[in-house]
């Protein structure tokens, strides 16, 4: 099983707070916008969904 | 089966819930919030909701199905609480019996008693809010905004940009003084003044004038500036009113220890969000109300476990709370990032570049570092983050 994370570009204001929950699953492009890892390990499920609750964009999506 | 009843309709709201499903609670949970919307965010109000005008339920959080089956009571405000009856009455007179409750309700815009006509006076905290202040922002409009924290210097620069003329009017010497400190805050200021905003610092609103509506203000150095609206961004009130009488500790909102619960014997309460005074392990322990973003999901996500665990009559954690604060604040295409608590520094230092160009400032205490700030440098932070998150625990 794997968790797919997917990251809403157009919303994604480069706010960042996803990095700083889960510096290994996302980072900051050079346009400051948010990429994630996209399958991850279900174990990281709980840090993937931690990262969307805190985007104040919610334009993380973990499915 | 115990019933949980949640007081606010929020993201703390929002988050407790998810919480106690989380942690095991499978009985009724009732929010009530005064509010007519789902919890929704509210960052973009004084953004794109004035720029561009937004749908409150283009705003709305998801919601995990967790909690699916939780009531919402929307458009119902809280009146009063009974503690020792383990009742909250809603102000139609419905009585909410609970076996745990949830205090979520959040903060309202402080409101200055100032005299003369009251009609074009807002405030921005709900989403009508916002859509009452865009209808007026027309390009030309003169605007007036008492206050120079966050709120007051993003709605400035919003405005400015859809061709307002903005003036702010507040008693601190520079923008956003507390958090960012005198040498950033006059970097803030000279950025917004390049924008054309006029700042009137060091002064308060003595009075409105008009007849009606307010036309203009009066300063208290005589100025009189005219106004087509007044927005009031001074400070905030905890919505605590409906706990009176329990013997709460209310002074500046709800009193809590570590776990997010309220020193009573009447029945199990936790409290979340803006209206939360929770100790902070890692400055000091001084229980501090933190009006964040990020704060009602970090103290919902404890207030949860440990309402979920009283309910099923266990001991909840109460270890420390390290829930790194973090603000964000956005004005034209500049983004202030901010981790830790800058406010309560006695020094502070340009680390990385200068006020006026992007650039990192630290601020520190006898304890050590205790804040920093990023202007335009927010992909830089993370190993300061770390470095806050590495402070010893008190």
């Amino acid at each position: 099983m794997t968790v797919r994370i997917t990251v809403d570009r157009e919303a994604c204001q480069g706010y960042g707070q996803c990095v700083f929950e889960a510096e290994d699953l996302f980072h900051l492009d050079d346009t400051n916008t948010s990429v994630a890892a996209v399958d991850v390990p279900e174990t990281r499920r709980v840090d993937a969904e931690r990262a969307a609750d805190v985007c104040p964009m919610q334009a993380i999506t973990v499915a | 089966m115990s019933d949980v009843v949640v007081v606010g309709g929020g993201l703390g709201a929002l988050r407790t819930a998810e919480s106690l499903r989380a942690n095991g609670h499978a009985g009724p949970i009732t929010v009530v919030g005064d509010e007519p919307h789902l919890p929704y965010t509210r960052p973009p109000l004084s953004k794109e909701a004035l720029r561009d005008g937004i749908d409150v339920s283009s705003l709305a959080f998801r919601r995990k199905p967790s909690v699916d089956d939780v009531t919402w009571r929307l458009g119902a405000p809280v009146a009063s609480s009974d503690l020792a009856a383990r009742t909250v009455t809603l102000a139609d007179g419905t009585a909410l019996p609970f076996d745990g409750l949830v205090v979520a309700s959040g903060i309202r815009p402080r409101r200055l008693p100032i005299p003369g006509p009251q009609a074009g006076r807002h405030v921005l905290r709900t989403s009508e809010d916002a859509k009452r202040i865009r209808a007026l922002l027309a390009p030309g409009a003169r605007v007036v905004i008492m206050g120079a924290g966050f709120i007051g210097c993003e709605v400035a620069a919003t405005a400015r940009g859809l061709g307002a003329d903005v003036a702010v009017v507040a008693l601190d010497e520079e923008p956003m003084v507390r958090p960012l400190g005198t040498e950033l805050g006059a970097a803030m200021r000279r950025r917004h003044e390049h924008r054309g905003v006029h700042f009137h610092l060091g002064h308060t609103v003595d009075a409105f004038l008009g007849d009606e509506r307010v036309r203009s203000v009066s300063l208290s150095d005589g100025t009189e500036l005219p106004a087509d609206l007044v927005i009031e961004a001074v400070g905030s009130v905890p919505n605590t009113e409906w706990l009176a009488g329990n013997g709460l500790d209310l002074s500046d909102g709800v009193l809590v220890d570590s776990a997010m619960q309220v020193a009573t014997d009447l029945a199990p309460v936790v409290a979340v969000g803006d209206v939360s005074r929770h100790p902070h392990a890692l400055f000091g322990d001084v229980p501090r109300r933190i009006e964040h973003w990020s704060v009602p999901t970090e103290t919902g996500r404890r207030a949860g476990a440990t309402l979920a665990a009283l309910l099923a009559g266990d001991e909840p954690d109460r270890g420390p709370f390290t829930a790194m604060p973090s603000f964000w604040s956005d004005q034209y295409d500049h983004q202030l990032q901010s981790f830790g608590m800058p406010g309560i520094a006695d020094r502070i230092e340009v680390v990385d570049g200068a006020p006026d160009e992007p650039c990192i400032v630290e601020y520190h205490d006898d304890s050590g570092l205790v804040g920093v700030v990023g202007v335009d440098r927010t992909r830089d932070l993370a190993p300061y983050r770390t470095r806050l998150m590495g402070r010893s625990l008190s």
